[in-house]
């Protein structure tokens, strides 16, 4: 039961994806039949470079072309709501993960340096919490998806001003399989 | 009042001490404001009585930096005893008066009984009055002639100040050296003057929230080795440690009941972090919060009726009370836009926090049954106060550029100095209960 749901999930998904795909004005056809025949997905793979806006194609983790070579998400002080601007990085990620089902996903919330550790680990789970929610909203299931904080801990800037603050407040979207 | 103690009462006092043992514990500490009424004493040096060489440690020095330490007392420095006495007969009370010297410690070490260990024998005068104020043999097994050197410490300064003293406790701290995949956490416990540090348990994945036992044997605190949060209770002593909770989400915040038998922890297993209490002998928790805020950072209160924590229920970090046996949340931070990880004084009257206003966070104190809080640290980024166990001194985790670096303050806010670990960064301070 449970089985069906996620596969006509995934559909709905693939049928959404590949209908947004048709609307904005790209000449690459061939790219994106490969993508929604399963038979040729093979000889695509060897032959002509993936469709970035193909959220299925793994391939797309390594194009920086295509969203979902995105993987991090930056917040507002003491805010784990997702900005408008990374909604689409997170739905690139969600039709992948929805229509992979032995993809597992880790979300690593941190928080910036200010105020304390116990509350920052809250902090980053709440917006871990928050991709998550999007990621199952849009058809992942929940064993798919895991949320770590590490608040604080696990700073990529260590100087004490907004610029390096803003790129510390972020949710991590991690592959542990694709 | 001389004119130079009305010079220090006119600024602030800036001294560096340097111990002479500096290079051993790689520590330094800074008095960098200081108490111009500190009260005059001269520690004479002790002579060694004992058989063979005197040992490496003078605990006249020791008991000085202690005094010194404290901000309540100015020891007369070395250079400046004009005479040493070595028993009561020998002291000349003009020559100190002469000083301005207010009171005088002598002693002597001797082995202890059976040759193992020391007994250090000392006195306190009251140079005006003459009288002596305290006469005690301390005695201390081999190895531990520092930790006596505190307890004497101890003992003058709640002789002279009405207040136990809290020289002879440790601290424990997080450090954590190396950048990026080559980063290294250490927990360290070391004595309460920073030496002695020793490692409790070292980990390449984050680890934090030391908090201990009021038996003042054991260390809760989380890491990250396993790859997401877990609370472990390690006995500092023999290293045994157990696992007390890795659930699914935060498992933080531990802080065991003024009886240790319960431990008060964050565990966000239900979806969002709630405050629970665990049973450390039966493994039983209970939840003592429900609410779809951020609940965390319980502190028991000193009798164990309540349960302090940090709240964003009502959209900014608070303070928030809760009856131990459970009950409705009563808020008791209302000053500033961010209140959080609150220590409470040993005798239950204030608590302090760290208070952030826009990007600055300092150590601020409540007086819980008025309502007054003031600040007492100058930030930018001060967090995790810890009340020394006799209430007179707060340690907190404050910053020297992008380094962590650890200082305490005197709970009137009048004293601060730093401690300064030469390597790394050090943060998240935890001072221990008086060790009986």
């Amino acid at each position: 039961m449970k089985t069906t749901w996620r596969l006509l999930l995934a559909l709905v998904f693939a049928v959404a994806i590949s209908a947004c795909k048709t609307t904005p004005p790209e000449a690459d056809d061939s790219a994106s039949d490969a993508a929604d025949s399963t038979p040729v997905v093979e000889e695509a793979t060897t032959t002509a470079a993936p469709d970035p806006r193909d959220y299925t194609d793994a391939r797309n983790f390594d194009n920086s072309e295509s969203l979902l070579s995105k993987r991090v998400i930056y917040f507002d002080f003491d805010k784990s709501e997702v900005k408008a601007e990374y909604r689409n990085i997170v739905a690139a990620h969600a039709a992948y993960v929805a229509s992979h089902s032995s993809s597992r996903v880790t979300l690593e919330g941190h928080a910036d340096e200010r105020g304390t550790r116990e509350y920052n680990l809250g902090l980053g789970e709440r917006r871990g919490n928050s991709i998550s929610g999007l990621l199952s909203a849009a058809g992942a299931m929940g064993s798919q998806l895991d949320t770590v904080s590490y608040g604080e801990e696990r700073p990529v800037c260590r100087v004490s001003d907004e610029d390096c603050w803003s790129q510390n407040r972020r949710v991590e979207i991690v592959y542990t399989a694709r | 009042m001389t004119v130079t103690r009305i010079m220090q009462k006119l600024m602030y006092v800036w001294v560096l001490l340097l111990f002479s043992q500096l290079a051993q514990a790689k520590l330094e500490i800074e008095i960098i404001q200081g108490n111009a009424s500190a009260l005059p004493i001269a520690i004479i040096p002790m002579q060694w009585r004992g058989s063979g060489p005197p040992p490496l440690t003078k605990p006249a020095e020791v008991i000085a930096a202690d005094l010194y330490r404290s901000g309540l007392f100015a020891p007369l420095e070395d250079q400046d005893m004009v005479d040493r006495p070595v028993d009561a007969e020998s002291i000349r009370f003009g020559t100190w008066r002469l000083l301005k010297v207010d009171y005088i410690v002598i002693g002597w070490i001797t082995d202890a009984a059976g040759g193992n260990g020391f007994d250090i024998t000392y006195q306190l005068f009251d140079v005006h009055t003459q009288e002596q104020l305290l006469s005690q043999i301390t005695t201390v097994g081999p190895g531990d002639l520092r930790f006596g050197s505190h307890r004497v410490a101890d003992a003058i300064y709640q002789k002279l100040t009405g207040v136990s003293g809290a020289f002879s406790t440790r601290i424990a701290y997080i450090s954590a050296t190396g950048e990026g995949r080559d980063q290294n956490y250490q927990l360290f416990v070391a004595d309460a003057d920073g030496y002695n540090p020793q490692p409790v348990v070292g980990s390449p994945e984050p680890l934090l929230s030391p908090s201990w036992s009021h038996d003042g044997q054991r260390l809760a605190y989380v890491s990250f080795e396993k790859g997401n949060s877990a609370i472990y209770v390690q006995n500092v002593a023999t290293g045994a440690r157990e696992l007390v909770s890795s659930g699914k989400g935060i498992n933080g915040a531990p802080a065991f009941s003024p009886d240790d038998r319960y431990l008060a922890m964050t565990l966000s297993y239900s979806g969002n972090p709630e405050i629970y209490i665990k049973d450390l002998a039966t493994g039983q928790k209970r939840q003592l919060t429900n609410h779809w805020a951020i609940d965390t950072e319980p502190a028991w209160s000193p009798d164990g009726k309540w349960v302090y924590f940090t709240s964003d229920r009502g959209g900014r970090p608070q303070i928030y009370r809760v009856a131990a046996e459970g009950g409705k949340a009563k808020r008791i931070t209302r000053e500033g836009d961010y209140n959080a990880r609150t220590t409470i004084s040993p005798d239950g009257s204030r608590i302090a926090v760290a208070q952030g206003r826009r990007n600055e966070y300092r150590i601020a104190i409540l007086e819980l049954e008025t309502g007054r809080m003031r600040t007492l640290t100058p930030g930018v980024l001060d967090e995790s106060p810890s009340f020394a166990p006799n209430g007179s001194m707060i340690l907190y985790a404050t910053r020297e550029g992008t380094r962590g670096v650890l200082a305490a303050v005197s709970a009137d806010g009048n004293v601060r100095q730093r401690l300064i670990l030469t390597e790394g960064d050090v943060r998240e301070p935890a001072w221990s209960p008086v060790i009986r």
